[in-house]
């Protein structure tokens, strides 16, 4: 050791044997959990035989062409589908193993726990503060002090705190784009969730602004179970842990990012994230 | 594996050209190889100094490459195939340079011993060594171009038996040495022109370990040809 140190000055080669080479699925805790899942709009299925376990407190990624379902799955895990006229559903959803779908759920209490940000910022016209408070109000009557410490810690933890702190009362609507979308992360993230479900949340945004989101996709794992939505294959590659694609309502492959991105195991996955004809 | 039908027709010539450079200079390191060997053979000092003379165009080959794979991976962001091919050729032609310097250090050993004089005995062990690493290096840039696996796992099993033949032609040179101590300079460079050939050995192995990693996305590098072989029947 003494010696691998003084080579190395202070670098633990060790680690580099220790550090696994790729995340496994097999290892890891599942928070949400699809069986045989089958989604109608209407005559026309939208998702088939969709069987996948994604990870708790890891970021998944589903990429794929337009069309393929991505969306339609995403909303699936907070059950925004049921808002859409002519839906069918056959399967089950599980969120940390207790059915999603099942007749006494509380549609509002699985929606707390599962979180949503969509493409378009879409800030209420209310002040920054009152953006975050939101959904602590309309689920309680918090204290004032209690009130202002979450939403703190909400504007923090969506890394737009230093850049709004004087002036928490001014409108949403004055910040720019990329600040819009943290914000809504924040208030999506004041009543600690256990999930967050991005639906491409920064193809609105220019690269800085979207770094900023990937930086904070990275931050929030550590805490929530994380499923991003996105047209761009860099960023599923940047951001995630494991990659969904998904190709015409079916679930073609999901596996360890590294692996997806280097070595995929279809040729249709190939095809796709190399941009060949299909 | 296909290289071609991207939607974007730019990034197919992109690589096919970076591809085509590869054989080119694959095929110029060959020839500098052939040309060292003849020369070590044939006493033929002309052609040892054209083999050193011309080392610089391999140089320049690799840097030229390595710019084209640079750019590629900047401007692409390649995935997949597409990936591994670029990481194969950024290993591949660190390789072929590598050759190319061990062939050089044969042709000035050709040099040399012309330059002493230098009865022709001797070099003729050198020339069967060196026929099979040119056999290993063409078969090594066939499995490239052709992006053939199994003909690859046959260059790794080639090295073997080079290597083999290497410790023989140590064992022989030795004895040479001990019959007659006043060989012992000369035999010293054939030595080391064994030696080069033997190294040349090795890094056809290396490419044709990276053009498994092309094709299957498997690391085989420092595994058993046991091991190798699984990988390459295995289904991807």
């Amino acid at each position: 050791m003494t010696e691998a140190t003084a080579i190395t000055h202070g670098i633990d080669i060790g680690a580099l044997d220790r550090e696994p080479r790729h995340l496994r699925m097999q290892d890891e805790t599942i928070c949400l959990e699809v069986k045989d899942l089958n989604l109608y709009y209407g005559d026309k299925q939208a998702l088939s035989g969709i069987n996948m376990q994604i990870p708790k407190q890891r970021v998944s990624a589903f990429i794929g062409p337009s069309g393929c379902g991505k969306s339609t799955l995403l909303r699936c895990f907070n059950r925004m589908n049921d808002l859409v006229d002519g839906v069918r559903i056959d399967g089950q959803i599980a969120i940390d193993g207790e059915d999603m779908y099942a007749p006494h759920v509380n549609v509002a209490e699985l929606r707390r726990r599962v979180g949503m940000v969509f493409q378009k910022p879409n800030p209420f016209p209310k002040s920054i503060f009152e953006n975050v408070a939101y959904g602590l109000r309309i689920q309680g009557n918090p204290g004032k002090r209690e009130l202002a410490e979450v939403v703190e810690k909400a504007l923090k933890g969506a890394a737009l705190w230093d850049e709004v702190k004087d002036r928490l009362h001014d409108s949403a609507l004055g910040l720019s784009g990329g600040q819009q979308q943290r914000l809504v992360i924040a208030r999506a993230i004041a009543i600690e969730p256990e999930v967050l479900l991005l639906d491409e949340p920064a193809s609105a945004l220019d690269p800085i602004s979207t770094l900023k989101i990937e930086e904070l996709i990275y931050e929030l794992k550590d805490r929530y179970t994380i499923v991003i939505v996105t047209h761009n294959m860099q960023q599923a590659a940047r951001v995630s842990d494991y990659t969904a694609f998904m190709y015409m309502g079916e679930l073609v492959e999901f596996g360890d990012t590294d692996t997806l991105f280097t070595n995929p195991r279809k040729k249709q996955t190939e095809d796709y994230i190399t941009g060949r004809y299909g | 594996m296909n290289i071609g039908q991207h939607i974007s027709q730019q990034f197919n010539e992109e690589l096919e050209d970076i591809r085509n450079h590869v054989m080119a200079m694959g095929g110029l390191v060959e020839q500098q190889l052939s040309d060292a060997i003849i020369a070590l053979v044939e006493c033929n000092r002309e052609l040892g100094e054209q083999v050193i003379s011309n080392d610089h165009r391999v140089n320049g080959l690799e840097v030229n490459i390595d710019e084209e794979c640079s750019r590629v991976l900047a401007r692409r962001q390649p995935a997949a195939g597409d990936l591994r091919l670029i990481v194969a050729v950024i290993k591949t032609i660190t390789d072929l340079e590598r050759i190319g310097d061990q062939a050089e250090r044969v042709g000035r050993m050709a040099v040399r011993l012309v330059d002493a004089e230098m009865k022709q005995s001797h070099y003729v062990e050198l020339q069967h060594i060196g026929n099979h690493v040119r056999e290993m290096l063409h078969s090594a840039l066939d499995a490239f171009a052709r992006m053939d696996p199994v003909a690859a796992l046959n260059v790794a099993r080639e090295d073997i038996k080079v290597d083999n033949e290497y410790e023989s032609i140590m064992r022989q040179l030795m004895t040479f040495m001990m019959e007659d101590p006043r060989t012992i300079s000369r035999v010293l460079d054939v030595m080391w022109a064994a030696r080069a050939l033997e190294r040349i050995g090795d890094h056809a192995r290396n490419i044709s370990e990276y053009v498994i990693y092309l094709v299957k996305g498997k690391d085989v590098r420092h595994v058993s040809l046991d091991q190798m072989e699984e990988e390459v029947r295995s289904e991807r």
